[in-house]
């Protein structure tokens, strides 16, 4: 039952013990066989059940196939990470990404609260560590490491002060006891109070407002491969963990949406307005990122499966279009500077794959059909729509049109800037084919929903 | 199976065929690298495309106001959206349309475009699929799907070849598009929470309150007055026109503008009679505005491109008008005149775009004087000016002659001051032909039109003088439903 944690436990020691000799090459290829097999186990045990360790782990369908999206997620990391010099031990790389995703397969599992602090400090712990190994030494990166652990320890002692109101409350730290307790306190501020300082973990790691400050720091201070993880993979549990924690409201309370709706709105319109005037690509994406928590959002203010499907399959799919733009980033640096928008000039010549790879994820998180961008935020508007909450609908869809300005000059730097610089970019098989993957998942998402959609459905 | 809907007679899904063939020979110009065979390769699924719509047209039952050659496939269930496709009398002549102006386009950008062949001919293909599709989808998000996915082909079509100013006018576009498209989906939103489906003909002709209908005629009205456009929502149209290759152009004159006039037809009519109804006054208004600001804004303009792209907000608003006459003459004039624009418009353009290519210059002055030295194109010229201004025996005149008959039936202040723009149409047309044809007297070294050149204009022209002179087949196509939707909307408005 827990093979795909004792998998990724597995992987991580393993390169624990690497990190004393190998080296170079064989490491990515290891790595890649690995990474792979994780998604073979977690495919493997899709549709185990079980409650372990007196009820506080539960094994069920939503948390299996939250695990598959996770080491998906990880395994594809994994297979854009190319460049030996990118950062300082590689070995131990490895090992912290596989430690953070057993913390957050751990997390998506966990239904007591102690045992989901427990894996949310597994999971950040390995990337407080993961940040300050990259090796191009920029003004940033230090700086960017500290913030990450100060941040994040601040979010943890949030937390926990949530976390004692919910037990004050329910005098359990079962989420089972405590669904079946707050209801009774809902439309008082404490339990609000409570519920939202919990969930403000999950709001950090989404980089949602007011908790996004870390994001276009830490974003650029990163390498490329770190900051692709860190920009995906725990978003994708911190959305899981935010499902599972508005089903304790139980019923929608005016009080509960109205405060995610702010958030929401805040979250959207501020990350877009910022989004627009920035520079640097990676900075851009942290804004992006702020943008999108907000749009999540919408998915849980409707409190049923369809909401909780909803968000789960446009954290899918953020994670895939995301992942598809920081893979460009990562082949066109090629000796590890972060690059500004206007290095993508001349790209649709040097490269009309990547050009127009970049051009899918762009377009993708613009939320312009057939992508999948557009198809995950057309299932939370109906969701948020149907809930009643119209403002918000309107408020988003007003932000995706701001978000197109930027989004969108990507696509145009591309394509219609002329630079001197016009050498074909030479790409590996391996690396084409992934563009070419990158490319059609994203269209595909946006297509076809249909089985991965369904099956959201049938778990939440 | 369903009401609205016969099914697809023949052994192929016929307007899948349609829609998809295009996108098929994107395929093949993926893995070909001589630009010449791309060329060859998208001039034959145009025109393949365009061998199947010629069928549907053969084989359409005119004798019915339901959707023919249905298909329906459930796409994805969850939140019952359908693959319906369908299209009756007023789709038809639009999907004729766009397979009719496709393979001139490719033919017309033979010489024009040398640089990165291959994305270009790719957009157009793609461009003409989900043109297509926006015509055919009797389902509200496939339909959102192709009319958004239309805007990615044409924004890269103004961005890469475009124009000295393409990075405004494509961006203003994009975002002046989109933002009205986003509203749209608001609405699509909304219908689906009151009706339970997607599907477009079951939304049709239901009784919604006074004030949901407001609302969504608002949402609906302010995405398809963008893409129309209609004053005030036009000053995208003249940047986006002078900046976009020929092509571009005349995708957008003949096709895109088209889809905003279709919404308004497809959509707010029947879906929401009463707030139609209840609007109509503004939207005649602002049609007028539209005809006679175009018109004045067209005499005083020395580019000879941007007087054509001013001309089309002016036709366009000949459209709407007939549009909210609510009668039927109104509704076949405004079918008509989507048509002739289509087909009038296009033609102007690509006539600019020929001079271009040899003055590359757009000035009226710069290519005055041309009657001498340019005979064939001066004759083409001339009928397309002609018929611009709706001159007797031209194709715009039956369309336009509706129109006003619809809106003197209906409306005589509005009548008067659409005759009065026709006049003023009809001045900075005759000005700009003077200009072309006898502005001035020196000689240039300028090389007639070629070979090519005649054999995409040709087409064009006859359907000038075609529709000019003996109109009657296309209305008989036309007529059934749209006589169909005038007395559903006569039931409401009673």
């Amino acid at each position: 039952m827990l093979l795909p944690e004792i998998y990724m436990l597995v992987f991580s020691v393993l390169f624990l013990f690497l990190s004393l000799g190998v080296r170079g090459k064989s490491l990515f290829v290891i790595s890649r066989v690995l990474a792979l097999g994780g998604v073979a186990v977690c495919l493997f045990s899709l549709n185990s059940n079980g409650l372990l360790f007196s009820g506080a782990y539960q094994i069920d369908g939503f948390s299996q196939i939250f695990k598959l999206i996770l080491t998906a997620g990880l395994t594809l990391v994994i297979f854009m990470f190319n460049k030996d010099d990118e950062v300082e031990n590689t070995p131990e790389f490895f090992m912290f990404l596989g430690f953070s995703t057993l913390g957050l397969t751990v997390l998506v599992s966990s239904v007591e609260l102690i045992s989901i602090l427990i894996s949310l400090e597994i999971s950040s712990f390995s990337l407080y560590a993961i940040v300050p190994l990259r090796r191009t030494k920029t003004a940033g990166h230090l700086e960017a490491a500290i913030k990450y652990l100060f941040f994040g320890a601040i979010s943890t002692g949030i937390v926990l002060y949530g976390m004692g109101y919910l037990y004050g409350m329910a005098h359990s730290t079962y989420l089972a006891d405590i669904v079946a307790k707050l209801p009774l306190f809902i439309d008082r501020p404490l339990a609000i109070l409570g519920l939202i300082l919990t969930m403000s973990a999950f709001f950090f790691k989404l980089s949602l407002f007011p908790l996004h400050f870390w994001a276009p720091d830490i974003y650029e201070g990163a390498s490329d491969t770190t900051t692709a993880f860190i920009a995906t993979v725990p978003k994708v549990a911190a959305a899981a963990l935010l499902i599972r924690l508005t089903m304790l409201a139980g019923l929608p309370t005016e009080q509960f949406a109205m405060l995610l709706m702010v958030l929401a709105a805040f979250s959207m319109t501020l990350g877009n307005l910022v989004g627009l005037v920035q520079e640097d690509i990676k900075r851009l994406v942290a804004y992006s990122g702020i943008a999108h928590a907000g749009y999540l959002m919408l998915g849980l203010l409707s409190f049923d499966k369809a909401g909780n499907a909803a968000i789960a399959y446009y954290i899918t799919v953020y994670l895939v279009m995301n992942l598809a733009l920081f893979y460009v980033l990562m082949l066109l640096s090629r000796n590890g500077e972060n690059l500004k928008i206007a290095d993508l000039g001349g790209l649709a010549r040097r490269s009309p794959l990547v050009a127009f790879t970049l051009a899918a994820a762009a377009f993708s998180l613009a939320g312009i059909p057939p992508t999948g961008g557009f198809t995950g935020k057309f299932f939370l508007f109906i969701t948020a729509f149907k809930a009643g909450y119209l403002e918000i609908v309107i408020i988003a869809a007003v932000n995706t049109v701001i978000s197109v300005f930027y989004y969108l000059n990507l696509v145009r730097i591309s394509y219609s800037r002329e630079t001197k610089d016009n050498t074909p970019l030479k790409l590996a098989f391996s690396e084409k084919a992934l563009c070419w993957l990158f490319s059609i998942l994203i269209i595909v998402l946006g297509l076809l929903p249909l089985g991965f959609l369904d099956m959201l459905r049938q778990v939440m | 199976m369903l009401p609205y809907l016969t099914m697809n007679p023949f052994g192929f899904p016929v307007l899948s065929t349609t829609i998809f063939l295009p996108l098929l020979g994107v395929l093949f110009i993926l893995f070909i690298s001589s630009d010449r065979v791309i060329k060859i390769t998208s001039l034959i699924a145009t025109l393949l495309t365009l061998a199947v719509s010629t069928f549907l047209f053969a084989n359409f039952d005119i004798k019915t106001p339901i959707f023919q050659f249905g298909e329906n496939i459930s796409w994805i269930a969850a939140y019952r959206i359908n693959y319906t496709l369908g299209i009756d009398g007023i789709s038809i002549m639009l999907v004729l349309l766009t397979t009719i102006i496709a393979p001139l386009a490719v033919l017309s950008s033979w010489k024009a475009i040398q640089v990165r062949v291959k994305e270009f001919m790719i957009a157009i293909l793609v461009m003409e699929t989900a043109l297509i599709g926006v015509f055919c989808s009797l389902d509200f998000i496939l339909f959102y799907f192709f009319w958004e996915a239309m805007l990615i082909p044409m924004y890269l079509l103004i961005a890469i070849w475009g124009g000295p100013n393409k990075d405004y006018a494509s961006l203003k576009f994009f975002i002046y598009t989109l933002f009205g498209s986003v509203f749209l989906l608001v609405a699509i939103i909304a219908l689906y929470l009151v009706n339970g489906s997607f599907s477009i003909p079951e939304a049709m002709f239901r009784d919604y309150s006074f004030q949901f209908q407001f609302w969504i005629f608002l949402a609906f009205g302010i995405a398809f007055a963008i893409k129309v456009p209609m004053f005030p929502f036009h000053t995208w149209l003249p940047a986006a026109h002078t900046e976009a290759p020929t092509v571009g152009s005349v995708f957008l004159a003949s096709i895109l503008l088209k889809m905003g006039t279709y919404g308004f037809m497809r959509f707010c009519l029947p879906i929401v009679p009463q707030a139609s109804f209840y609007f109509a006054p503004l939207m005649i208004i602002l049609s007028l505005i539209g005809i006679i600001y175009g018109g004045f804004v067209c005499l005083s303009q020395t580019d000879m491109k941007k007087l054509v792209a001013y001309s089309s907000v002016a036709h366009m608003g000949f459209v709407i008008l007939g549009i909210f006459t609510f009668s039927i003459y109104g509704f076949v004039g405004a079918l008509f005149q989507m048509l002739n624009h289509g087909i009038t418009t296009g033609g102007l353009f690509l006539l600019v775009g020929i001079v271009y290519e040899r003055t590359h210059s757009r000035q009226i002055h710069d290519n005055a004087g041309l009657g001498k030295i340019m005979p064939i194109y001066m004759f083409f010229f001339g009928l397309f000016a002609v018929s611009s201004f709706a001159f007797p025996g031209t194709n715009s005149f039956v369309g336009e002659l509706y129109v006003l008959v619809g809106t003197f039936a209906t409306n005589r202040i509005a009548g008067f001051f659409a005759i009065g723009g026709a006049v003023v149409a009809a001045a900075y047309m005759l000005k700009l032909l003077k200009q072309i044809a006898w502005g001035r007297e020196d000689k240039r070294d300028i090389k007639d039109m070629s070979i090519r050149e005649i054999i995409y204009m040709t087409p064009l022209a006859i359907f000038v003088l075609w529709v000019g002179l003996f109109p009657r087949p296309f209305v008989n196509i036309m007529e059934y439903t749209l006589v169909n939707l005038a007395m559903q909307l006569d039931k409401v408005s009673h």
